[in-house]
């Protein structure tokens, strides 16, 4: 039981790296972006091709991953996203699917449609058990690590929004791009640098994550659903929404799929629409927020 | 004189007034000549007949989606859901109890619309991404069932072994696809005018009023949440005939009918075609399928590509600007 709890932990944690990006796009610059996933994407294949034909340590991958995946997200705001920042919702939805279909199609033309496997070092396979019974505990390492570089990217996070001199542009850009322009505030560069953050967290929780979420073409559409579960229901006032919310997410699924094993996801689309239904912006927003 | 000119103002006001609101509802005579088009085409063409029946679907598909997302507003994602169900529901009924198309059609539109009033609680509060996750959700939720439900949908194989009885008691389905593809025109035609009226009516008004300002919708009286519970009801039992057409026609349904892809292509026909019309849901099923056929002839598995290249460049360009050719060289309006 509580090695169900630790997996869904480590998974929530992986989500949350993954959908951060996601939350602030999404949520505060309101830009509905279906193709988030793609960055992912981008950033597990950068991943398998720098292990594989290059040989480079696994280590040595993630830094590669997120650099990758951000210049992509940098390039492509800069190109296609800013022109459909004041455009309708429906605008971005059709702009952002027709994307995530090019990036599917695309990585099937050059890698092939099958999954892609991540050779993990030596290191990171083993497993720890503590207790026994119903309360044994049982650790792989790989998600022991997964969840100490999350944690240590949350941390770091929420001290640039809150801390830091760009943190305090950011929210200024997004409460009201047009008086913090005015402020000298220069707002299309805090948005390209937030967008390729993000893009690039995105990169990292894909090469992290695609050995335990599974790495093949499909992947942006697959998981479309679980990152925007992970913000509509978190809210997007802060990261701490976010964050809570993929931890219940991960843990609602990993026990789900336990114990229910017949229902598969079905609990947690349930649980999306009724916590939806009954909290419309989210578990954690602050009053008035947009 | 003077005490004539107020009352022969109102009078004229109201008489260019009428006019100009019964304008869209007089039918045109090119409307009728599209219609009776649909009718001789799968006689010229009989080895197409397949294809035209397909477009008579999908068409029919994307119209349902229209009263959502182009006369009221709401993006929805997942409206496949009631496509999927409509499908499921008259090839269950055609197998287990009676081969009757009509009764089977009729029987997949209330059991749609059922469904339709039920989902429509998950639409009435929250932002564009509220409503976007909760169709998709339920889209999914209603995937899953039948992934698992697999022994009354056939899961992943698919829902066969359906023999479908003959239309009226007279026309048999043949293998060309003839009957099927003057049935679905037909049942098109009939939801069509329906469809027609409806959106042409004080009631398909109001929803416009509700698509443009919600808020100012309320103040003069309109009960929102009603409106959208009767036009998502709606919208849910022809997107259930749709469906049930599909399976029908092709004796099959599988768990593509609830796909995600499903959902997301009608969104592009629709759009292709132009929102807020309903002739928009047919042009654009006649080019979506007509590009997929060309498309897919050349590169089978990346049609995907292609379509999201589309996409992308439609959004971009701005899609209001697809019907303006004079717009798309001289500067922006």
């Amino acid at each position: 039981m509580l090695t169900i709890l630790f997996d869904g932990i480590a998974y929530g944690m992986l989500l949350f790296i993954l959908a951060v990006g996601l939350a602030v796009t999404l949520g505060l610059m309101n830009f509905i972006n279906l193709a988030h996933g793609a960055f992912a994407m981008a950033g597990g294949y950068v991943t398998v091709i720098a292990l594989q034909r290059f040989g480079l340590p696994f280590l040595a991958c993630l830094p590669l991953a997120f650099a990758v995946s951000a210049l992509l997200g940098a390039v492509l705001e800069r190109t296609l996203y800013r022109p459909l920042y004041t455009k309708s919702h429906l605008d971005q939805v059709l702009f952002s699917i027709g994307l995530v279909f090019m990036a599917v199609a695309g990585v099937d033309y050059f890698m092939g449609s099958s999954q892609q496997n991540v050779q993990l070092p030596e290191w990171l396979s083993g497993r720890t058990e503590w207790g026994d019974g119903a309360f044994m505990l049982g650790m792989g390492h790989y998600r022991l690590f997964i969840i100490g570089i999350c944690a240590v990217l949350t941390v770091v996070l929420q001290l640039i929004l809150t801390r830091t001199r760009f943190g305090s542009r950011l929210r200024a850009a997004v409460d009201d791009p047009r008086v913090a322009a005015g402020l000298g505030i220069n707002v299309n560069v805090v948005f390209l640098l937030t967008f390729a953050m993000g893009s690039g967290l995105a990169g990292l929780g894909g090469a992290l994550g695609a050995e335990v979420l599974g790495l093949d073409p499909t992947f942006p559409l697959k998981n479309m659903i679980y990152f925007l579960i992970v913000v509509s229901v978190g809210g997007t006032s802060s990261i701490t929404g976010p964050l809570l919310a993929a931890l219940l997410l991960g843990i609602a699924d990993v026990a789900g799929k336990y114990y229910i094993p017949k229902m598969g996801a079905f609990t947690v689309y349930v649980l999306m629409i009724m916590i939806l239904l009954w909290r419309p912006q989210g578990l954690f927003t602050r009053q008035g927020g947009k | 004189m003077m005490a004539m000119a107020p009352d022969s103002l109102r009078t004229s006001v109201q008489s260019t007034l009428q006019s100009s609101l019964l304008q869209p509802s007089k039918p045109k005579i090119w409307e009728l000549l599209i219609w009776i088009a649909a009718f001789v085409l799968p006689w010229l063409l009989p080895q197409k007949a397949l294809m035209i029946n397909e477009i008579a679907i999908v068409a029919l598909f994307a119209m349902s989606l229209d009263l959502v997302l182009g006369y009221t507003g709401i993006v929805s994602l997942g409206h496949a859901a009631f496509f999927g169900f409509g499908a499921y529901s008259a090839a269950l009924f055609a197998k287990w109890v009676l081969p009757d198309p009509l009764l089977g059609l009729a029987l997949a539109m209330v059991l749609c619309a059922v469904l339709g009033a039920i989902a429509s609680v998950t639409i009435w509060r929250g932002t564009d991404l509220t409503r976007l996750m909760v169709t998709l959700g339920t889209a999914l939720i209603l995937l899953e069932l039948a992934n698992k439900f697999d022994g009354l949908t056939g899961g992943t194989d698919g829902l066969q072994g359906v023999l479908m009885g003959p239309v009226l008691g007279h026309f048999d389905f043949d293998l060309m696809g003839q009957v099927a593809a003057w049935y679905s025109i037909s049942v098109a035609l009939v939801l069509f005018l329906f469809m027609r009226r409806l959106v042409n009516s004080p009631f398909g008004a109001t929803l416009k009023a509700i698509r443009d300002n919600r808020l100012r919708a309320m103040a003069i009286g309109i009960s929102v949440n009603s409106r959208l519970t009767l036009v998502y009801t709606v919208a849910a039992a022809v997107a259930g005939a749709a469906g049930a057409l599909l399976s029908q026609t092709t004796g099959f349904a599988s768990l593509d009918v609830l796909a995600f892809d499903r959902s997301a292509d009608v969104m592009l026909m629709l759009v292709i075609g132009g929102v807020g019309w309903l002739y928009g849901g047919i042009l654009g099923a006649i080019v979506f399928k007509l590009l997929q056929d060309s498309l897919s002839a050349i590169t089978p598995q990346y049609w995907m590509f292609w379509i999201g290249l589309i996409l992308v460049l439609l959004t971009l360009v701005g899609r209001e600007r697809l019907f303006k050719p004079w717009t798309w060289f001289g500067a922006r309006s």
